[in-house]
């Protein structure tokens, strides 16, 4: 059976749909990605999994327990990384996960091997006080305490938000560590560069899922034709093929702008012949593989989800 | 009970590590204590005061001295003519003036009526008021003491006498009514700011996603604070009984009993504002606007609740304080038992079980 299934699940604030109508469901070990930006609905979605919020419809389960009628046998048996960091910064390093593993009925020391590899780096600060860690290093302290109590799910609710891109890297390592010895795991990011990391996504935007498959396998759901374009004046480059007729959608993707054409008919030379027209210099353009965020950008202008 | 443990460990690292708030739970005690016990003091010692003596005789003189050794009274200046004392009034540096008429003694020695006048300045109408008393009764006494048989025929003597508190002394008011302000104010403000504090740092959500429950939450929240709240309230009869003098006439079992029972219900009020905010900026206002400004004005600390408008005597009836002010009164200064404070007893009792059954309807076992 999978270890999250979520079956037409909706939750509104008042009149707000924060989550519309969303199934899904993660398999026994996965490391699950839900991708979408802020506002998508992915933390509202989380709190219903782990039994802090009651769904207005449908029905979800959690390692085999319904989220609403067992959601006390369900707190056991889940780790929980809310998105804002809420550890205590007024008790230090090893209090701070001192005190969640007693609240969970465990100690340090019985599931150490469960941490043993994240804490070890965090040791030599064990007397600091944990707010006054960095923002990499109160992650992972957040991340032992979500560990300490061995779950059998793990969510993480965009655990790299405003983390320095070198501890993010650190911290999918750890994930996909933790991962390998079958722990299964939600975590919610709103960086498309993290889904590839992941076994299998889902892209969610504005409560629903868009798609649900793997890193690979999405980006080949994007169908259209896609070129690279780079020009020596960006800003003009990009106004002019936002006007351009052939022109689906065009983005900036660091120095390149990635262009989506109307037509797969319409070729490389076309496209220079009109920049050249506009007075262009230095252009560039060549066909690329589509990533998984051109293809996120694609399935989130569309008026029907492609899933 | 290792994890109701573990949460009440925390608890009290929290406390200790903040200054601020170990600054409040135990200087604010100190600081009212000593504040309203010596310097908000309705007594006076050493009013300035003006002799206009007229006569000059040993009568006048006797009266004279008797005044000033009462400690009452300081003489600021002796005056010469009626036109001295409205000069020395305006100037503000006396608030009394006594004035003997020429022949004082000469009337006094023949059993003739004569009379001391006293002005009062009555810009400040309290002090006015306990002046002219003073004076009287010390004037009255000197009188009584020379011819203590003669009685004036036709009089009416009227012989009042200060019960429970003879000299009339700041500190039996205002201690209990202190010590209920501070407890209040500990226990209800502190508990609804950890508790909001939890919230805002997220660290609640992660609570509520563990086997803890809401009910242990709340009472490992509760149990450091009734402990600190209970030695505050130790501290504060100690420093009413030594330091003030406030004497502990009742059972000191009582009173701890029913100190207790009143930090048991302003825990339950703090748990109670809690429940309904979600800062802790708001749970400190909600706590200061609910519960101190009526404790201070309408609970009888500060101002008498008989000479409130009838509106604010009825809403007087639904401030904590006023029982537990007139409960620590009754035991400390009247050496009341339980058979004649039973009543607000009942009252504090009922209004925490009030209070506790309303957060517990409002606990919550999920978010919003």
């Amino acid at each position: 059976m999978d270890a999250i299934i979520i079956e037409n699940v909706s939750k509104a604030y008042g009149e707000i749909p924060a989550v519309s109508d969303v199934s899904l469901s993660v398999r026994p070990g996965e490391l699950f990605g839900l991708i979408g930006p802020d506002g998508a609905g992915k933390t509202t979605l989380f709190k219903i999994l782990v039994t802090l919020l009651l769904p207005d419809k449908g029905r979800a389960t959690v390692a085999g327990h319904d989220v609403v009628k067992d959601y006390k046998a369900l707190r056991q048996l889940v780790g929980y990384m809310p998105g804002r960091f809420s550890l205590y910064p007024d008790l230090s390093v090893e209090e701070n996960l001192a005190f969640f593993a007693t609240v969970f009925g465990t100690t340090i020391k019985e599931n150490y091997h469960l941490i043993q590899e994240i804490y070890s780096q965090l040791e030599p600060f064990k007397d600091r006080r944990a707010g006054q860690l960095s923002g990499g290093m109160k992650q992972k302290l957040a991340l032992c305490c979500a560990l300490i109590h061995k779950p059998e799910v793990l969510f993480l609710d965009e655990p790299t938000t405003g983390v320095d891109a070198v501890s993010r890297k650190e911290f999918w390592d750890m994930l996909r560590k933790l991962n390998e010895r079958g722990l299964t795991t939600l975590v919610s990011t709103p960086y498309m560069d993290e889904a590839s990391r992941c076994d299998r996504i889902a892209f969610m935007q504005t409560g629903k899922i868009l798609a649900v498959d793997q890193p690979v396998a999405i980006t080949r759901r994007f169908k259209k034709r896609l070129y690279g374009v780079r020009a020596a004046d960006t800003y003009q480059l990009i106004h002019d093929l936002r006007l351009a007729s052939f022109t689906e959608s065009c983005y900036a993707f660091g120095e390149f702008l990635h262009l989506t054409v109307k037509s797969n008919e319409v070729t490389e030379q076309q496209i220079g012949r009109f920049l050249r027209e506009k007075n262009h210099r230095n252009i560039e353009i060549h066909a690329i593989q589509p990533g998984i965020e051109d293809t996120f950008m694609a399935l989130m202008t569309q008026p029907e989800p492609a899933a | 009970m290792n994890r109701f443990i573990a949460f009440v460990k925390k608890e009290f690292f929290h406390i200790l590590r903040d200054r601020r708030t170990l600054l409040i739970l135990f200087g604010l005690p100190l600081a009212q204590v000593l504040l309203f016990g010596f310097a908000l003091t309705n007594e006076i010692k050493n009013a300035k005061i003006a002799i206009l003596d007229n006569d000059k005789s040993q009568h006048s003189q006797q009266i004279t001295n008797k005044l000033l050794a009462s400690g009452y009274f300081q003489l600021q200046e002796n005056l010469r003519s009626n036109h001295d004392i409205e000069r020395a009034f305006r100037k503000g540096n006396i608030k009394l003036a006594v004035v003997f008429p020429t022949g004082f003694t000469a009337n006094y020695e023949h059993g003739r009526s004569t009379q001391i006048q006293l002005l009062a300045d009555a810009s400040e109408q309290n002090t006015a008021i306990s002046l002219t008393n003073y004076a009287t009764a010390i004037i009255r006494d000197y009188t009584a003491e020379r011819n203590p048989n003669a009685q004036p025929p036709l009089t009416i003597d009227v012989r009042s006498r200060m019960v429970f508190n003879p000299e009339l002394k700041g500190a039996f008011v205002f201690v209990p009514g202190v010590m209920a302000m501070v407890l209040l104010l500990v226990s209800a403000l502190m508990t609804s700011v950890t508790i909001a504090r939890e919230r805002e740092t997220g660290t609640l959500e992660v609570l509520m996603v563990s086997p803890l429950t809401q009910g242990q939450i709340l009472l490992g929240k509760v149990v450091p604070y009734l402990l600190l709240s209970f030695v505050n309230g130790c501290i504060i009869i100690a420093l009413g009984v030594f330091v003030l003098h406030v004497p502990l006439n009742g059972s000191l079992l009582l009173l701890l009993s029913e100190t207790l029972l009143f930090i048991f219900l302003a825990l339950s009020i703090g748990i109670f504002i809690s429940s309904l905010v979600d800062t802790q900026l708001v749970a400190m206002f909600a706590s200061l606007m609910a519960m101190l400004l009526p404790t201070i004005f309408l609970s009888g600390f500060i101002f008498p609740i008989e000479s409130m408008p009838k509106p604010l005597q009825i809403i007087s009836n639904i401030i904590p304080a006023k029982y537990f002010i007139s409960i620590v009164k009754g035991i400390m200064i009247k050496g009341a038992g339980l058979q004649y404070l039973w009543q607000p007893t009942a009252v504090l009792i009922g209004m925490s079980l009030f209070f506790m059954g309303l957060s517990l309807r409002n606990l919550k076992t999920r978010l919003s």
